[in-house]
């Protein structure tokens, strides 16, 4: 079934900073998905379980995360958290009997690399595969 | 502190299925300091409450609130606050504060969120153990201040027993054998003759096999 996926991505202030280059442009020449609505964030350690929940809440189909590589985050442990409380609202989502992964965690590193753009294809490929979020009844 | 930790999802949907408008009700005291039915943690259980019934095709209203504690009489009347918010509470207290609003509130059905598990403590962070099974009889004068009760698998008074294998428990090679532990401790104070005193049989009335258990302190009753 075709559709077109809402998908919220929480991206580090630093892993994000050039994709926000020229109002978002250069990312979107570079093909980064329509799909996807980019959040900014101070770390991506600061998101709380509610917000990345409340996204799902709000329609998303799908939520990932960008914050730093693990051994190499600004905030130093920031991303590790991160992906702690992605997996925390993974094990909720299955608990739910939803699939674990509409929500991702990504360690990437800062700027504008092709990873990042990569990394939102892929997601936005896994969450069309997926199809609409089952809390959209 | 009391431990507890979150029912699975799937049980507390399937607890508020019927309801319209919830309460999930918070306990700002030992579930708070173990991270398992404090405000935040409340906050959490309130998504996902919603996203379960969204998943069902169903809508419910929740409120969410919290109680300085719920095992106190006088806590237990500020729910009057969320008067007509809601058709059934859904409790992140431990299984004290379910009893104390299902005891106070006969108009008021209240939902357990979490699974009571044990008395224990924080060894680090987002990690906490079992160190005292309440029993109403302490022994930890005898025994180096390590409870063989709440901390060896078969409760032995005199042990430690065979299962006992450098230092761990037979049931798990990560459980120490709190036995060899009394016994290294002991020493270390230099009383390991305590370990030859044979403990009698003991009496486990008092550790809630006579029944529910009752303090009254007449100096404090009003």
């Amino acid at each position: 079934m075709s559709f077109d996926p809402a998908i919220t991505l929480f991206s580090c202030h630093y892993t994000s900073q050039q994709s926000c280059a020229e109002e978002g442009k250069e990312l979107e020449q570079l093909g980064f998905p329509a799909s996807i609505n980019l959040v900014r964030v101070a770390c991506t350690g600061k998101l709380q379980i509610t917000t990345l929940l409340q996204a799902f809440e709000d329609g998303a189909d799908g939520v990932y995360v960008v914050g730093c590589p693990e051994d190499g985050c600004h905030n130093v442990k920031g991303s590790i958290r991160a992906a702690k409380r992605v997996a925390a609202v993974r094990a909720a989502l299955e608990e739910l009997g939803v699939e674990g992964e509409r929500v991702q965690m990504y360690h990437l590193p800062r700027g504008l690399h092709p990873e990042f753009v990569a990394k939102g294809k892929e997601m936005d490929a896994r969450i069309r595969d997926l199809g609409p979020s089952p809390f959209q009844n | 502190m009391i431990v507890a930790e979150r029912k699975p999802m799937a049980e507390i949907v399937e607890m508020v299925k019927d309801c319209k408008k919830v309460l999930v009700l918070a306990c700002r005291g030992c579930v708070t300091v173990c991270s398992a039915g404090g405000e935040r943690e409340a906050e959490i259980l309130s998504s996902l409450i919603r996203l379960g019934m969204k998943k069902a095709g169903k809508s419910i209203e929740i409120t969410t609130g919290s109680l300085v504690r719920q095992c106190d009489r006088e806590y237990i009347d500020e729910i009057d606050q969320w008067e007509g918010k809601y058709d059934a509470v859904v409790s992140t207290a431990c299984g004290v504060g379910v009893n104390f609003i299902s005891n106070l509130r006969k108009e008021t059905m209240v939902y357990p969120a979490l699974n009571t598990t044990f008395f224990g403590g924080s060894a680090e962070q987002g990690v906490w153990t079992e160190q005292c099974a309440g029993c109403g009889d302490c022994v930890l004068h005898l025994t180096g201040g390590l409870c063989p009760v709440a901390r060896c698998a078969k409760s032995l008074m005199n042990g430690p027993c065979g299962g006992s294998v450098d230092g761990k428990c037979e049931i798990d090679k990560d459980v120490e054998c709190i036995w060899q532990s009394i016994y290294d401790r002991l020493g270390s104070f230099d009383r390991s003759a305590q370990m030859e005193v044979i403990a009698p049989i003991r009496d486990w009335s008092t550790a809630g096999h006579g029944g529910p258990r009752k303090i009254v302190r007449d100096d404090l009753t009003v």
